[in-house]
């Protein structure tokens, strides 16, 4: 089996079933199967189980990144759309639950909500801010928009950050779970930091060469300099 | 032919603790009367054991009661931990008896009373309030107690009482979340002493006809019908009558959040989330969210005591 085909029917079937997880259990607590129950206050435990989902999601997409250079495994970079796409999903359900069953479809608390309630705002501005980049993650459009989508889809930064302050800000006065998401994000976000200047360090190590060049070591149609730019 | 199954409002149905009480009182009176009763207090039950008590309907709502399990398994009580279902999870480790509550402050009858002392010669009432929580969620509780001021009474407060300041066991072994400082322990509540003599202000001491649940705050809470749930402190361990205002908790934690009267207020929004509607636990999918009321629906009894107040300052 080849490494596409092995991610193919094996691993993406396994990451898709596992994202549906969450799904299928609170269908079972919503319809009393298997024993499973959403407590006394059902609308409560899906709204607040979609979003811890969204975020557990977000958070592994973001770990990707780190993973797959970390233990030299550049080929699971094949899994983060699926989960990239999940989290959205799950912030989706999150919304229309929130919309649906808690507020009953009332639009003008919904309005003064997210025009109000600083938590609610910046929730529904991750929400928003995920939409573009649910609608570009296809194949075609990456390579329509080439080295903008990578612009582009940091953007996941802001709204991991949203996120998890939507969370933070919400808590009555246990704020002990987001602050663990906080330090985790901080964790996943410092690590990209720390990579971006060790590389720019290493790209002012490497400047040497261009003096070399100067001084006619190289010859100038050898081309630019490699760089440590990664293509993905 | 075609039979049809009749259709039984569920109003109709007497509940399982109600029938089992009624049956108690029964048997209560058909025995020697006086002296069983007075053997009763001097034993006084475990939690989840039938009381006796009438039913007060002049203070009772009319709205159908949530379970027994949605009151007793949806709590905030943060000395188990703060979920909701931490409290019926932990509650297990508290020993409601022996239990004694201290007396303090100006009153001229000071000291430590046993639980059993304070309940003797208080008729027991079932009262079914509105139970409305800062966090815009809602419950209506048959709780079974007595009024507050017939309590107070006995110590004589003087005339430098203005204030009454209830403090909850603090006690980490029995009280696992008091393990964490989420807030600052022991638990304080406090009240003006014309709102803790009002005749809907209430000592509890059971639910559904029954002890109360630990979960729910045995052996004996506060209930103040018309102010947010976290007013309505649990496992209460001292009273005192103050000059000043008590410091409570909630609002020394976040006194931006949370007041010292915290009157339940549909116009005087939490920072973070309106007052303006509630959901009300068990009710229907689609039809739990409601207009939340001024005073918790009791503005008629209570909203004299709040004359000339501006109620989004002492909110």
């Amino acid at each position: 089996m080849t490494l596409t085909q092995r991610y193919r029917f094996i691993y993406k079937p396994l990451v898709f079933t596992a994202c549906l997880l969450p799904l299928v259990w609170l269908a079972c607590g919503a319809f009393g199967w298997l024993g499973a129950s959403l407590g006394v206050d059902p609308v409560k435990e899906l709204e607040h189980e979609c979003g811890k989902t969204a975020l557990n999601l977000l958070l592994l997409t973001l770990a990707v990144t780190p993973v797959r250079e970390l233990t030299g495994q550049p080929q699971l970079v094949r899994l983060r759309r699926m989960l990239g796409l999940f989290a959205f999903f799950y912030v989706v359900l999150h919304f229309t639950i929130y919309l649906v069953l808690d507020l009953e479809l009332n639009f003008r608390t919904l309005g003064t909500d997210i025009a109000k309630r600083p938590y609610i705002t910046i929730g529904f501005t991750g929400l928003l801010l995920l939409i573009p980049l649910a609608v570009t993650s296809t194949n075609g459009m990456m390579r329509r928009l080439g080295r903008r989508w990578q612009s582009l889809h940091r953007l996941v930064y802001a709204i991991a950050i949203l996120g998890v302050w939507h969370f933070y800000w919400q808590v009555k006065r246990d704020v002990r779970e987001p602050l663990i998401y906080a330090g985790i994000l901080g964790i996943l976000l410092g690590y990209r930091l720390l990579r971006a200047r060790t590389r720019r360090r290493a790209s002012v190590a490497a400047r040497p060469r261009t003096e070399a060049l100067r001084a006619g070591q190289f010859t100038p149609a050898s081309g630019p300099a490699p760089t440590l730019v990664r293509s993905e | 032919m075609k039979f049809r199954v009749p259709h039984i409002a569920p109003s109709e149905i007497t509940p399982e603790p109600a029938y089992f009480s009624r049956r108690a009182l029964l048997a209560g009176a058909l025995a020697t009367g006086a002296s069983t009763l007075l053997r009763a207090a001097d034993a006084p039950p475990a939690q989840g054991a039938p009381l006796s008590y009438t039913l007060n309907a002049q203070y009772s709502v009319k709205e159908t009661p949530n379970k027994f399990e949605e009151i007793a398994g949806y709590n905030n009580f943060y000395e188990f931990g703060t979920d909701k279902e931490s409290p019926s999870q932990n509650a297990h480790s508290l020993r409601t008896r022996p239990w004694s509550v201290n007396v303090y402050g100006e009153a001229e009858v000071r000291g430590n009373f046993d639980l059993e002392d304070l309940l003797k010669g208080q008729a027991l009432e079932e009262r079914i309030y509105r139970f409305r929580c800062v966090e815009a969620w809602s419950l209506v509780v048959p709780w079974v107690g007595f009024p507050l001021s017939n309590l107070l009474a006995r110590f004589k407060p003087t005339s430098r009482a203005k204030y009454v300041e209830f403090t909850t066991l603090y006690d980490p072994r029995q009280m696992p979340g008091q393990r964490v400082p989420v807030l600052t322990w022991p638990y304080v509540e406090g009240l003006r002493i014309d709102e803790a003599m009002h005749p809907l202000t209430l000592m509890v001491v059971g639910l559904y006809g029954r002890v109360l649940p630990n979960q729910d705050g045995a052996p004996l809470r506060l209930i103040v019908p018309w102010k947010y749930g976290f007013k309505g402190i649990k496992s209460i361990v001292k009273i005192g009558f103050t000059s000043t205002q008590p410091r409570t908790t909630w609002a020394g934690a976040a006194s931006n959040e949370y007041g010292f009267y915290a009157n339940v207020n549909p116009e005087v929004d939490h920072p973070r989330w309106s007052q303006a509607t509630e959901r009300r636990i068990g009710a229907p999918f689609l039809a739990a969210r409601r207009p939340t009321l001024p005073f918790n629906g009791y503005a008629e009894q209570v909203a004299s005591l709040y004359q000339g107040m501006d109620l989004r300052r002492y909110f």
